[in-house]
């Protein structure tokens, strides 16, 4: 599991990576809600591009974030899940919170 | 498929421990690669897998010397996989199938393991006795060759 968080003008950037299971998704919570106690963002974006392998205590990781940005004012949104994640999203009816990002294959290509 | 003669199969026994979640479902998965399954097929067995696993450490178990037993067969057309502990059990199965439903709403669980089981196989049994354990069994086809 790694966890890189990037801390931006008023959001949070958790780019998550290698396996979300019930065993590292306590940890990733652990570091996570840290991080958002103390910077207070407005928007929490779970970056999942690194994301190799997802179960359902993926689900209960956006679940119990999206909580926790509301309880404070916030949103969240879910970025490049794997197949297997999107599977699991939208088991979970929680689909609305991807944004639909695939990642870039010619060079780098990114303005903006 | 269980009617047949299986060609392959193992036995492997394991306490229940979080850190054991990734070592079950890349066993279960190494295994079946023999059949040469799909990225796809690969995915849903890993997944189905650790959540059969994780119900056994999160629910089954208050204790992690418990032991988790899975049992897997390859046949020609598939995979059988049976993940049994000796645990606490479950009253009643159909509420805990039920999706989203989950015993442990502090723990952030998302009430989803039966879910992700039945739709990432083709089959799907659960049986449970009350202070003896809970059985799961799941089959899934393998490169879309016959029916169970």
């Amino acid at each position: 599991m790694k966890l890189n968080l990037i801390r931006g003008d008023k959001y949070l950037c958790a780019e998550i990576g290698g396996d979300i299971d019930h065993h590292t998704a306590m940890q990733i919570r652990m570091r996570l809600d840290g991080e958002i106690e103390r910077t207070m963002p407005q928007m929490l974006i779970l970056d999942m591009s690194g994301v190799e392998f997802c179960d359902s205590s993926g689900i209960g990781l956006i679940l119990g974030r999206q909580r926790l940005m509301q309880s404070m004012g916030g949103n969240l949104t879910v970025k490049n899940p794997s197949d297997t994640a999107r599977k699991l999203i939208t088991l979970a009816g929680l689909s609305y919170l991807i944004i639909n990002r695939q990642p870039e294959k010619k060079g780098d290509n990114k303005n903006g | 498929m269980a009617k047949k003669e299986y060609v392959n199969y193992f036995k492997l026994s394991i306490p229940a421990l979080s850190r054991n979640e990734s070592y079950a479902r890349a066993a279960v998965a190494a295994f079946a690669a023999q059949l040469d399954p799909t990225i796809e097929e690969i995915n849903d067995i890993k997944a189905a897998v650790s959540e059969a696993v994780t119900n056994c450490i999160v629910h089954a178990y208050s204790d992690p010397s418990g032991i988790i037993d899975i049992t897997a067969r390859l046949y020609d057309s598939g995979i059988y996989i049976k993940i049994r502990d000796k645990g606490c059990g479950i009253a009643d199965i159909q509420q805990a199938m039920t999706p989203l439903y989950t015993s442990s709403p502090d723990s952030e669980r998302a009430g989803l393991g039966f879910a992700v089981m039945e739709s990432f196989t083709d089959r799907l049994r659960v049986s449970s006795a009350v202070g003896r354990g809970t059985t799961v069994i799941m089959e899934k086809n393998i490169g879309k060759k016959a029916v169970l």
